[in-house]
């Protein structure tokens, strides 16, 4: 059997942390293969319903990204974002998904390295835990 | 039904070295309602944007996903093709294989497998995409210029040259900014105040530029066309329709010997001060700081002598807001500070000055009137040690970047000492010599070949005093042996950092800095004076370290996409903003209450008798920016965002469900 490759979905906010995997393109910084990425206008864009329904398709982990407090391009989209986040990892967790499989940083236009980073330690975490399989 | 087309790009090798982009052409033909799949080496190129729009008649495609670069790159190159192919040009999207793809991943088969993904997830958005139309906003002709030294003159001037109205904002008391501290300019020798100061005047006399000098931008609103900017003009504490700038004040103020800003420390002012004779607006301000009014409440020297009464020691900050249609920031740079580096002597000797300082010294209006003189005992230094790179293109105490004008400035005061002390010597120590400008390197040749300047290749470890002397101990790495130099005056060339500020007004802009604080160009080769925020544009050194030359080209530039912005009434509105449907929306208000810029309100909803039959809420369009914070927090689904609707963005990570 194949090594155990970590499905990641990772939600990007248009402003900064997608110009931030952008720049870490134009930077040729390199990172693992297994992550699929979903561009939003902003962090705070991010339905609870969209980090379930990964969870569903068969992610392993998910990740959101949006601009550092203080710089959204929308003025505050990002602080209902950090607001939300317990919440929804309250329901993950009753729902069996423990709080590892998901995270919620802040990506800057000029973190390309952090977005390498990031994605790098994202997928060395969840090797360590079995894959997610379906939840229903 | 969708009829969708996927055109796959090599983007020369850029894509195609490390996928496999035939496999990736090939896979999307199997995708939902996929009806075609090609790859071609550049799809950005015409031949390959005519693939496209012959595919479209050909297959009667209603929407296409192009997979290449970075939307944030070609997204409105596609999109106008598409409408010149006759398709609504949100019916595009693109799957980002290169910055998110190729770039980071070598050639293996689950690169090529994301990059299949990547684009099924495209196919999956693309099917739900819906026809958009762009509104029209009215354009306010009006600039902002943020910063006053030579590339915000040069912008301000360039734009009122075109026509149109400018406020210019300095923060100190006077335009000019670091071009009028200096005494010459490399490679030329232009006096640097007699090319300065008359474009200075210009400024000043334009009826369509207005100087806030003293003055500084505190917040900034909305965006292209339509900015609100919020000015605070700090008290001068002397009233501009009054003042004659007779300079009386000056010379009675008792609170004298404050260092000079403007003579970066080597000369003094007094408490009501202009920061040189050819200040513009020539008119002095009180600093509230060290002025005896202020401090103890007693003097009124400068009131009583004031022959216009201009003197008002009760004026307040005066804080407005106002329209402009376009910024461009000039904030340009700040000194790397020497003090922080022990082998220079953390700044603890007074024969060991800045490049700047030394340029004061020289300078016909400086506090020496442009005699050379050791700042410890004023007497005339015959043996000067020059040492480049201090802070530049050193990890350890500043930068690894190159500051870029610091060998050609060293070389000018290297020539201007010869000239100005004849029988001095001065010895360089530098890296490199970089000297890639018109005339540049011809000008190093005159410092080494016509005044004989001691060239050295080689840092220097350690400076010290011995006796009225500065040793410095440093190496020729040419010749492979240590170096002492007893000197009178030592002078070091500090590289140029960002505005220590800078990442405040980046933020204030919304706009981003790279890791040092530069201000990010949206395009490091095709859009170097435009941000990634449309309507604002830079120039100068607030970028990167840039000379004057560099800095004139930048601000012109500048100047000439705002006049480009300007020439148009009214520019497009991006569509995707969000509306609500008002069926489903049971007007609980929560939208309202996160609607970042307040765009959202509840209404009463009528039937077509007039009679009020619920309430919703309802998207004030003009205001709306599209973030979907809205659309997020809608429990009943009611609140949406065009062109990232829930259903597309679920359908896309559906589409990679196994």
């Amino acid at each position: 059997m194949s090594e155990y490759n970590p499905k990641i979905l990772a939600v990007l906010c248009n402003w900064c942390s997608y110009a931030g995997a952008d720049l870490a393109g134009s930077s040729r910084m390199h990172y693992p293969t297994n992550v699929r990425i979903l561009r939003v206008p902003c962090s705070g864009r991010v339905d609870p319903m969209f980090v379930l329904k990964a969870f569903k398709s068969g992610f392993d982990g998910v990740i959101v990204l949006g601009c550092h407090p203080g710089d959204c391009h929308y003025a505050k989209g990002n602080y209902y974002t950090r607001r939300r986040i317990p919440l929804l990892k309250n329901l993950l967790a009753n729902l069996g998904v423990p709080e590892e499989r998901f995270h919620f940083e802040w990506v800057s236009a000029s973190e390309g390295a952090r977005f390498a980073e990031l994605v790098t330690e994202f997928t060395a975490a969840l090797k360590e835990l079995p894959p997610m399989g379906k939840m229903i | 039904m969708a009829r969708i087309g996927v055109f796959v790009c090599h983007c020369g090798t850029n894509i195609a070295k490390s996928v496999d982009v035939e496999r990736v052409a090939e896979a999307a033909k199997s995708f939902p309602h996929v009806k075609f799949a090609v790859d071609y080496k550049y799809m950005c190129s015409e031949p390959g944007q005519n693939i496209i729009k012959e595919a479209v008649k050909e297959h009667k495609l209603d929407r296409i996903v192009v997979a290449s670069c970075s939307p944030r790159l070609h997204e409105p190159t596609f999109q106008k093709c598409a409408e010149s192919a006759g398709l609504n040009p949100y019916m595009v999207e693109m799957a980002n294989l290169r910055e998110q793809c190729s770039w980071v991943h070598d050639k293996t088969e689950e690169t090529t497998e994301k990059a299949i993904d990547l684009v099924k997830m495209a196919v999956a958005k693309v099917a739900k995409d819906a026809p958009l139309t762009r509104g029209e906003i009215p354009v306010t002709k009006r600039a902002l210029v943020i910063g006053g030294g030579i590339a915000g003159i040069e912008a301000a001037l360039t734009i009122a040259d075109c026509g149109y109205e400018v406020v210019l904002v300095e923060r100190t008391p006077s335009i000019g900014g670091h071009m009028a501290m200096y005494d010459k300019t490399f490679p030329t020798l232009d006096c640097s105040a007699c090319i300065l100061t008359p474009k200075m005047v210009d400024c000043a006399a334009d009826p369509r530029i207005e100087l806030r000098t003293y003055s500084e931008v505190e917040k900034v609103e909305g965006f292209v066309g339509n900015f609100d900017v919020t000015i605070r003009q700090r008290a001068k504490s002397v009233d501009k329709t009054k003042c004659t700038g007779c300079g009386a004040c000056l010379e009675k103020c008792p609170s004298k010997g404050i260092p000079s800003e403007f003579d970066a420390g080597m000369g003094t002012r007094c408490s009501i001060y202009r920061p040189f004779p050819q200040a513009v607006p020539n008119v002095p301000v009180i600093d509230r700081e060290t002025c005896k009014m202020f401090k103890e409440g007693k003097c009124g020297v400068c009131s009583k002598i004031c022959p216009t009464g201009a003197i008002d020691y009760t004026q307040e900050d005066v804080v407005t807001t106002e329209k402009f249609g376009a910024i461009v920031v000039a904030t340009g740079f700040d000194l790397w500070d020497h003090k922080l580096c022990g082998e220079y002597g953390y700044g603890r000797y007074p024969d060991v000055i800045t490049s700047l300082q030394y340029e004061r010294l020289m300078n016909a209006s400086g506090p020496t009137g442009g005699k050379i003189k050791r700042p410890s005992d004023g007497k005339e230094p015959k043996n000067i040690v020059f040492i480049c790179c201090v802070g530049s293109r050193d990890a350890e105490h500043g930068f690894t970047y190159c500051s870029k004008v610091c060998c050609m400035y060293i070389a000018k005061q290297a020539i201007l000492t010869k000239d100005k002390i004849h029988d001095s010597e001065s010895h360089v120590f530098y890296m490199d010599i970089r000297s890639n400008g018109k005339g540049y390197e011809e000008f190093i040749g005159m410092a080494t070949c016509n005044c004989g300047t001691n060239y050295m290749r080689g840092r220097v470890s350690k400076l010290y005093p011995k006796g009225d002397k500065i040793v410095v101990k440093g190496n020729d790495t040419l010749i492979g042996k240590p170096v002492e130099i007893e000197a009178d005056l030592v002078v070091l060339a500090t590289g140029m950092q960002p505005v220590h500020d800078s990442v405040d007004l980046a933020r204030k802009l919304g706009v981003s800095t790279d890791k040092y604080g530069w201000l990010t160009e949206a395009h490091p080769k095709l859009k170097p004076v435009s941000m990634l925020t449309d309507g604002i544009y830079l120039a100068g050194a607030c970028r990167y370290p840039a000379d004057i030359p560099d800095t004139v080209a930048q601000a012109a530039g500048a100047a000439g996409k705002v006049a480009g912005l300007f020439a148009k009434d009214s520019i497009k509105s991006e569509p995707m903003i969000a509306y609500i449907d008002q069926n489903s929306c049971a007007a609980c208000g929560l939208c309202v209450s996160v609607c970042p810029f307040g765009a959202i309100e509840i209404e009463d909803v009528k039937d077509k008798r007039g009679n009020v039959i619920k309430q919703a809420a309802r998207v004030n369009e003009g205001v709306c920016k599209g973030c979907g914070t809205c659309a997020a927090s809608c429990r009943s689904l009611s609140a949406r965002l065009r062109g990232f609707e829930g259903s597309q963005i679920l359908n896309e990570i559906e589409a990679l469900a196994e």
